[in-house]
């Protein structure tokens, strides 16, 4: 495992903070290999001693984060698992597919406990803060709009008694949506766009509160919520990952890297952002693993600074998710690998900015 | 009826001095130069007595003719001739200087002006006028306050802008241009690699190609019709600084910039004048030019000062019989710049390949004695760069020539103008030499490729040290190929890269071989070359001394699997006095300082100073990843630029220093108290830069956290009004769980019976 500084980074940035991964982080690596084809969506459970990971294998692992070990598979669809959900108790979990299924799982058992199916793919599904409401973003094409649908999910007995039909149903005009997640409190849904715009919806009505057409300049690839909901950071493949507010939809930050990004995510216990992407799968042959740039990317949220690098994928990044206490993160690419690093101790020790540290 | 007593006569005497004859004169005004339409005045005619007089007219009338004017006058009693007055002064008993011809039509005059102004007789240029223009532009009206017609209005002295300016930068700086896509920019290098840009780039540099003159002076842009240069502190490109040269691809200065050598594959075509009766502009290519593909310009005034054909192909050499025709080596072909100059801009000299070397004289560009060095075999040939040769001491230059029937290969030094042989040095077995000439002309070393059995080769330097009487020659004789020499700049020590390979010339291109780097430093002592140190397994391609010498940089360029600069010390000490080298064992102090890489690298590149290090990967030379990085000398980069379609990147050249050598001495001597000045700059650079900075960052942590206690309140806020409990939306750290892992492996497994 090598870990490699930015060169790169901005000369004015303070000697001390570059190169601080290589100095003070050791990551400890696991690989996971369950998967024969490239990832596509992986997320930890609350706790995060699990770890979850959609593929276009049609199948989704479930793994302890600690030592990599496989706890189980859940089979059943037969496309590719575009995006995956587990509610905040880790007992239920959500897919999304391209064989245009949903499907609702109960993590202990296995078992799937009930299947909605719709005329286009699945592109993104999302829990509400109290578990109690699922949202669901199927795809434009062929014809079919793009809808977002929420479902209320009745938690009584063995769950598997859901009602078919959603609570609320509307379909984004414009730019087809990308992602979607909800707004803290779970009365909006934020969703990222095609044309880079990102808006936000009322859950329940379907009306387009806020809106910021020019957001991002390429499609949005990713969109993760803060802790708390009160800001999410979007990737693109403008080649920008950007915060912005919950509420206003404002851009407050923006990290700028040199490859088109696939996902974005904020890391808990210390001030960054974690991006990932690279080339596009269908020219990475014609270029090098090196100039590829599939490396992940850590930038200070605050000073919008890159201040480290950990390589090992050898394609291009798909998905990142972190730790919910911010003590690990997760990458899956590509390449079909999932690389999951621990940070070790001087990872939390280091100040590469001195005394300068945001209060959270 | 009164009568007038008197007539008034003296009315009439005024009215005669108020008659206005001008209208008469300007009438009947004599023209003057009707009729003398095809007299010539020719000035600047050396000045001779009495006893010389009939020659020099006789030695005239062969220029005239030879130049293409001849005059057919009949020769008088006095041997005179009708058609030529030499005016003559009896007091000083000479002749003025100029003299009137007098052809038969003013259409011949026309044509002999062309023909014979700006001509060289002797060391005299000749400037050559109609008879009437004198007589016209000598009685233009010119009256206080107003100018003549045809000059220009406002003829104020515009103030040129200095062309050296660059190197009044307080602050010392360099330049460096970098050319991407079709845009070129110029940029300040500042402390710790910060850029700047210089000027506003001109969007006409892009177009093929854009280089420096040797001392910095002009920024030199190729152009499909030519070459352009341009100066001063905004780069303006003035008229004369256009040279105009179709299908221009390569271009060479010489050393002191007063000349500019342009090559054009295509012969030279020249533009027929538009009108016949023009003079011929000397900054075009006339009718003689025709075929020829160098030019030679002169940079101050633009004029072309020669042209010349091009290089000759080489007749094959019969293929002696039994062997194959591709084992033969290759054509030889001179490597541009075909014409050559001496240091100090007197001479310029050309090989023809295996006849004669020709050395022209400058500004004349006539050949030096009327005659090539006849030299059978010349292979090559290299100019001492030695600038600061004494009064008594002669350009000089080395060359080669190859073994011949009975006769061994050999080396000779020559001096010129004298063409005294000075030292010559027979070779054998010589595959092929190659002439390093130190940069001060203090070292000559000649690597010869020798040849051992038929497919291997291995290498001879032969060191000539110029300095010392009787130019005593030392050989070095190595065991393997060297492939790359470089001599220390203003030092005595030099790198080679050395190759076991034995044909090295014959490995694909972007293959890597395996090779070591060797130095060597001359023996105070003794007085010789010394091995210093040897870097074996050491893979590289290219050597890079900086300017000042003391750091060299080993780079491996235009290879996709190996691209790494290594940066090493010769000299290196814990304390700063280089006086306190070991003297016994030179090498100890050699020292890697760091190792660097730049993937796709095809060129690096020491500013003048030594400071810093570029590499750059050029489109060019189809670079996988196109950029450049800058190294300072201890080889921290200080900036990676991946820049797509990236070409080039040209530090600007400095001249010579033009300080003083005593005034140099007392800076060398209290370095400290002057670095002192420089050190507090920096400070208080860093500190400002610094505090800016934390201001900066301060102002933005301040801004972050007040927006988010506002955003956590009314979150806080709205939870509470929704009714929901408060939902701790932090993760509690429920204290770490250890997890245990048994690993076990098998190491062996053995099945036995038990009996």
């Amino acid at each position: 495992m090598t870990v490699e500084t930015d060169p790169s980074s901005r000369q004015d940035s303070l000697q001390a903070s570059r190169g601080f991964l290589a100095d003070h982080l050791q990551l400890n690596l696991h690989t996971a290999t369950g998967h024969e084809r490239s990832l596509t969506q992986i997320m930890y459970n609350k706790e995060g001693d699990l770890l979850f990971t959609a593929s276009k294998d049609h199948v989704i692992n479930a793994w302890f984060s600690t030592n990599g070990e496989r706890l189980g598979t859940y089979n059943g669809h037969n496309g590719t698992i575009w995006t995956i959900a587990c509610d905040s108790q880790t007992k239920l979990l959500v897919s999304g597919s391209a064989d245009n299924q949903m499907r609702l799982w109960d993590i202990a058992s296995g078992k799937c406990l009930k299947m909605w199916e719709f005329p286009t793919a699945i592109k993104r599904v999302a829990w509400s803060d109290d578990d109690k409401r699922i949202l669901c973003l199927t795809e434009q094409r062929s014809g079919y709009q793009g809808a977002i649908r929420v479902f209320g999910i009745n938690r009584e007995g063995d769950c598997s008694k859901q009602d078919s039909e959603p609570l609320v149903y509307f379909s984004p005009i414009g730019s087809k949506a990308t992602v979607a997640a909800f707004a803290p409190l779970g009365r909006e849904i934020i969703t990222g766009h095609e044309s880079g715009k990102v808006a936000l919806f009322d859950a329940e009505t379907g009306e387009e509160i806020e809106i910021n057409e020019k957001a991002h300049l390429g499609q949005v690839t990713d969109l993760q919520l803060s802790p708390d909901g009160t800001y999410f950071v979007t990737s693109s493949k403008d080649q920008t990952a950007k915060l912005h507010d919950s509420k206003n939809l404002q851009v407050i930050k923006t990290f700028t890297s040199e490859t088109p990004l696939n996902s974005a995510c904020i890391t808990p216990a210390k001030p960054y952002v974690i991006v990932g992407g690279g080339q596009d799968a269908r020219s990475v042959t014609t270029t090098s693993a090196r100039s590829g740039k599939f490396e992940t990317r850590f930038y200070h949220r605050v000073f919008e600074e890159e201040v480290g690098r950990v390589r090992g994928h050898f394609g291009p990044i798909n998905t990142i998710a972190v730790h919910p206490s911010g003590k690990a993160f997760a990458s899956g690419g590509e390449d079909g690998y999932v690389r999951v690093h621990w940070f070790d101790e001087s990872y939390f020790r280091a100040r590469p900015y001195g005394d300068l540290e945001p209060e959270d | 009826m009164p009568v007038p007593d008197t007539v008034p006569t003296n009315n009439h005497e005024e009215d005669d001095e108020d008659i206005d004859y001008t209208e008469i004169e300007e009438r009947y005004q004599l023209d003057m130069l009707s009729g003398l339409d095809n007299i010539l005045v020719v000035d600047n005619v050396p000045i001779v007595n009495a006893d010389r007089r009939q020659k020099l007219i006789e030695r005239l009338r062969q220029a005239f003719a030879k130049a293409g004017a001849p005059l057919s006058g009949k020769q008088r009693e006095d041997e005179s001739y009708d058609d030529m007055e030499m005016p003559w002064d009896n007091e000083a008993d000479s002749n003025k200087g100029f003299l009137f011809l007098t052809y038969p039509s003013a259409a011949e005059a026309t044509a002999a002006l062309r023909n014979l102004d700006q001509t060289l007789f002797g060391k005299n240029r000749l400037h050559v006028n109609k008879f009437g223009d004198i007589e016209r532009y000598a009685s233009l009206p010119i009256e206080e306050g107003s100018t003549p017609r045809g000059w220009v209005e406002d003829s104020e002295i515009e103030p040129q802008e200095h062309l050296k300016s660059w190197l009044a930068d307080p602050q010392g700086r360099d330049q460096y241009l970098t050319y991407r896509g079709e845009s070129v920019d110029l940029n300040w290098i500042g402390r710790g690699g910060s850029s700047e840009p210089a000027v506003q780039a001109e969007p006409r540099w892009g177009e093929l190609y854009v280089s420096w003159s040797p001392q910095g002076t002009y920024l030199t842009t190729l152009h499909r019709i030519g070459v352009a240069l341009w100066s001063g502190k905004s780069f303006k490109n003035t008229v004369s600084h256009r040279f105009t040269h179709p299908g221009v691809k390569l271009f060479d200065f010489s050393p002191c910039e007063q000349y500019l050598v342009t090559w054009s594959p295509d012969s030279i075509v020249p533009k027929p004048p538009k009108d016949e009766n023009a003079p011929q502009d000397p900054r075009q290519f006339g009718p003689e030019d025709e075929g020829n593909q160098i030019a030679v310009w002169e940079i101050k005034t633009g004029l072309l000062l020669r042209t010349f054909p091009g290089e000759k192909p080489v007749q094959p050499a019969p293929v002696p019989a039994g062997t194959k025709p591709e084992d033969m080596p290759a054509p030889r072909k001179l490597s541009w710049p075909l014409l050559r100059w001496s240091p100090d801009d007197k001479y310029v000299a050309r090989c023809h390949l295996g006849t004669q070397i020709s050395v022209y004289e400058l500004p004349s560009m006539g050949l030096l004695e009327k005659k090539s060095i006849k030299i059978d075999g010349v292979l090559d040939f290299e100019w001492c760069p030695d600038r600061e040769l004494g009064a008594s001491k002669e350009n000089m230059f080395a060359y080669w020539t190859p073994e011949a029937a009975n006769q061994p290969a050999r080396v000779t030094l020559m001096a010129i103008p004298s063409r005294n042989v000075l030292r010559s040095k027979n070779l054998f077995n010589v595959n092929d030499c190659k002439l390093h000439w130190q940069d001060q002309g203090t070292y000559l070393c000649v690597k010869v490729d020798r040849v051992k059995s038929k497919r291997s080769t291995f290498s001879n330097f032969e060191l000539f040290r110029v300095k010392e009487k009787n130019y005593p020659v030392e050989t070095i004789e190595l065991k393997e190929t060297c492939t790359q020499f470089a001599w220390e700049p203003s030092g005595n020590r030099f790198a080679a890269i050395t190759c076991a390979d034995p044909n090295p010339a014959h490995m694909a291109p972007g293959v890597v071989l395996k090779t070591a780097i060797a130095f060597y430093y001359l023996d105070p002592k003794k007085g010789d070359f010394k091995l210093m140190r040897e870097l074996e397994n050491k893979t590289a391609n290219t050597l890079a001394w900086a300017p000042k010498g003391r750091f060299i940089a080993l780079a491996t360029c235009g290879s996709a699997v190996k691209y790494d600069i290594e940066f090493w010390d010769l000299d290196f000490t814990i304390d700063d006095t280089i006086n306190k080298r070991d003297a016994a064992d030179p090498g100890s102090n050699m020292q890697l300082l760091s190792t660097g890489e730049h993937f796709g690298m095809t060129d690096v590149a020491w500013d003048p100073s030594g400071r810093y290090l570029a590499s750059s990967a050029s489109a060019f030379r189809q670079s996988p990843e196109t950029g450049y990085s800058i190294w300072d000398f201890k080889g921290q980069d200080l900036q990676k630029q991946p820049l797509d379609k990236f070409k080039q990147f040209v530090w600007r050249p400095r001249p010579a220093t033009m300080l003083p050598k005593e005034d140099q001495k007392r800076v060398r001597k209290n370095l400290r108290e002057f670095s002192k000045l420089f050190d507090e700059e920096d400070a208080a650079e860093e500190s400002n830069v610094s505090a800016d900075l934390l201001a900066h960052r301060k102002r933005l942590i301040d801004e972050w956290n007040a927006w988010r206690s506002k955003r956590v309140k009314e979150l806080v806020a709205e939870r509470k009004k929704a009714g929901e409990d408060q939902v701790e939306s932090k993760v509690e750290d429920e204290g770490l769980e250890t997890v245990e892992e048994v690993v076990e492996d098998i190491l062996e497994e053995t099945e036995e019976v038990v009996a």
